[in-house]
């Protein structure tokens, strides 16, 4: 009978819960199912099937070029976030040089300034360097863009590293650089999992930094899909966005789930210590 | 420097600077070392940060335009010329309207889901997943996503006003003012109440729970309990989260670009917009496009220094 009363109380919790679930997910179902649906004005006029998917892989340079731009420019970003945290954190955490204190706040200065006001000199100085248009150079301005988040979480995880570990591997005759590799790498993994996780999301779904360094065939998918809605005016293939919004976020969407862990955990580091 | 005089190392030492490991072996080469690990970070930093944001200064001085190039200085034309623009106020006017309502809204959002999935159980843990998923998609893949969902040919928003019986043609949710307003705000809450939620949880799990019980203990209901113990041991997370919201939807630009591209008629242009059809569309003016994206960095800064200011203001009470 208790029992009984308990369920009958949570039932409001339930329902209002579950209906809010429900309509987070709505969108995400939506797409997926639309993408296989029957529409006017797609390649999928009647029947279920995957027609949408084969619009967008003839769709100009075709799709498998567009995620290939999106995957050069997202491993770029993540290897130079990762290697330049690993060791930026690491010299912020375990050394003491002149200037330190200093360009570690440029660094998190980063984050006080709009993409907006950034990008304009960019696709100018970019030019001048050699690298306009180009996905290695987008990669390294989404690498930038992630640095704050990035050598902050790296400072931290170094810093939690108690003294004694590192000291020993020294004490043994290890170089600096062999201690970071041998001992310190494996002690900082999650941190750098962390970072990893949200440079590549965060590089696999920027739209501005190419929208405004990057055009035709170097184009990553979120452009290309964008653009692929704006050229056909008047008459959009729906269809063939759905696919395209589907191929984009299932890689995302699979790694939240594995990685939620780490995910979470980014999340906490910045809000505990911010 | 005897060994006596070493700072004592097993007591947890304040946050001194991280001196080297051993006895003083010989500082130069620490520093030096640091150096060389610092030295990618400060590669980076310096040709992707500093010398844009120099160039920025010196483009927002100069008349640039997107074909012609450099042109010379001429310094205070770009500015009043973005000043004059005829989307200038109204773009700033939307833009705070626009902050306000997403700021409010998924603060109080994330707020109330951050509740509804406190403790943990099995089921909490699927609803917090299912609130966080959307913050996995790309903005710019949810601004599609939501774009096929208000579209009058294959949205799901016609047919279910039709079977209603309110309507007999297609609705396009995008094509008044109010409309594109509110249809944007919907999808940036989709996609970023769990974001917010997951701050004001870890904010949340943060307070004691013998805080709770002494209340409890004292007497007070749950209202009470939520003003006085809740929403002041949640500050620091509330100040972070809305800090971080207002700073995004001052800078709006992928939704909109999307969902509206400033329409109808302007309506829902935001200065991020602005700055870009000054660079690209309307006028292919690069300086004034320069120009204005400084006066959005300069009141970014202000408005974030303003922010920080109040909430340090009796940091501990």
């Amino acid at each position: 009978m208790k029992n009984f009363s308990r369920v009958v109380g949570r039932t409001p919790y339930y329902v209002v819960t579950g209906g809010l679930a429900i309509l987070f997910l709505y969108p995400l179902l939506w797409t997926a199912i639309s993408s296989v649906s029957p529409q006017p004005g797609s390649a999928q006029v009647d029947g279920y099937g995957f027609g949408n998917y084969v619009t967008l892989a003839h769709y100009q340079a075709g799709v498998l070029t567009y995620l290939g731009n999106s995957l050069v420019i997202s491993v770029t970003a993540v290897v130079v976030t990762v290697l330049t945290a690993l060791l930026g954190g690491y010299a912020f955490a375990k050394f003491a040089f002149p200037g330190k204190d200093a360009l570690f706040l440029l660094t998190l200065a980063i984050l006080m300034v709009p993409y907006a006001t950034l990008l304009i000199p960019l696709l100018i100085w970019l030019k001048q360097i050699g690298l306009n248009n180009t996905l290695v150079g987008t990669g390294l301005v989404l690498a930038v863009f992630q640095l704050p988040f990035a050598i902050f979480m790296m400072r931290i995880s170094f810093e939690s590293v108690p003294r004694e570990l590192e000291e020993a591997a020294l004490v043994d005759g290890c170089g600096t650089l062999s201690a970071l590799r041998r001992v310190l790498v494996p002690a900082v993994k999650p941190g750098l999992i962390t970072v990893g996780l949200f440079a590549f999301l965060a590089a696999w779904n920027d739209f501005m930094v190419p929208l405004y360094l990057l055009g035709g065939d170097n184009q990553p998918l979120p452009l290309a899909l964008v653009n692929m809605r704006q050229q056909v005016m008047g008459v959009i293939d729906y269809g063939a966005t759905q696919a395209g919004v589907v191929v984009l976020t299932v890689p995302c969407v699979l790694l939240f789930l594995v990685l939620q862990r780490h995910y979470v955990n980014g999340f906490m580091s910045g809000a505990l210590k911010g | 420097m005897s060994l006596k005089t070493a700072p004592p190392r097993g007591a947890t030492s304040p946050p001194q600077p991280p001196e080297g490991p051993r006895r003083p072996r010989n500082p130069h080469r620490r520093a030096w070392q640091g150096w060389a690990y610092a030295s990618p970070t400060a590669a980076l930093v310096l040709v992707f940060f500093v010398v844009p944001i120099v160039l920025v200064f010196v483009m927002a001085g100069s008349d640039w335009t997107l074909l012609g190039g450099n042109q010379g200085g001429n310094l205070p034309e770009n500015f009043t010329a973005v000043l004059d623009h005829r989307m200038f106020w109204p773009a700033v006017t939307f833009t705070l309207k626009y902050t306000a309502i997403a700021t409010v809204l998924l603060i109080g959002l994330g707020l109330g889901l951050a509740f509804l999935v406190q403790e943990s159980t099995r089921w909490r843990a699927f609803l917090r997943t299912a609130f966080l998923l959307p913050t996995a998609l790309g903005l710019a893949s949810a601004s599609l996503l939501f774009y096929a969902l208000y579209s009058p040919q294959v949205g799901p928003i016609t047919p279910l006003l039709e079977r209603l019986g309110l309507t007999d043609g297609p609705v396009s949710v995008l094509g008044t003012a109010d409309g594109a307003l509110w249809s944007t705000v919907l999808l940036i809450v989709w996609r970023y109440a769990g974001f917010y939620m997951l701050l004001l949880l870890v904010g949340l799990q943060g307070i004691p729970g013998d805080v709770y019980e002494a209340a409890r203990l004292d007497g007070a209901g749950t209202r009470q309990v939520f003003l006085h113990i809740t929403l002041p041991l949640l500050k620091p997370s509330l100040a972070l989260s809305t800090i971080m919201c207002v700073t995004g939807s001052l800078l709006a630009f992928d939704q909109f670009y999307i969902l509206t591209k400033g329409g109808p008629d302007g309506s829902t242009m935001t200065l991020v917009q602005l700055v870009y059809n000054l660079a690209f569309e309307s006028k292919r003016d690069i300086g004034m496009a320069a120009a204005l994206s400084v006066i959005v960095l300069f009141a970014l800064v202000i408005i974030n220094v303003v922010q920080l200011r109040m909430m340090r203001r009796n940091p501990d009470e």
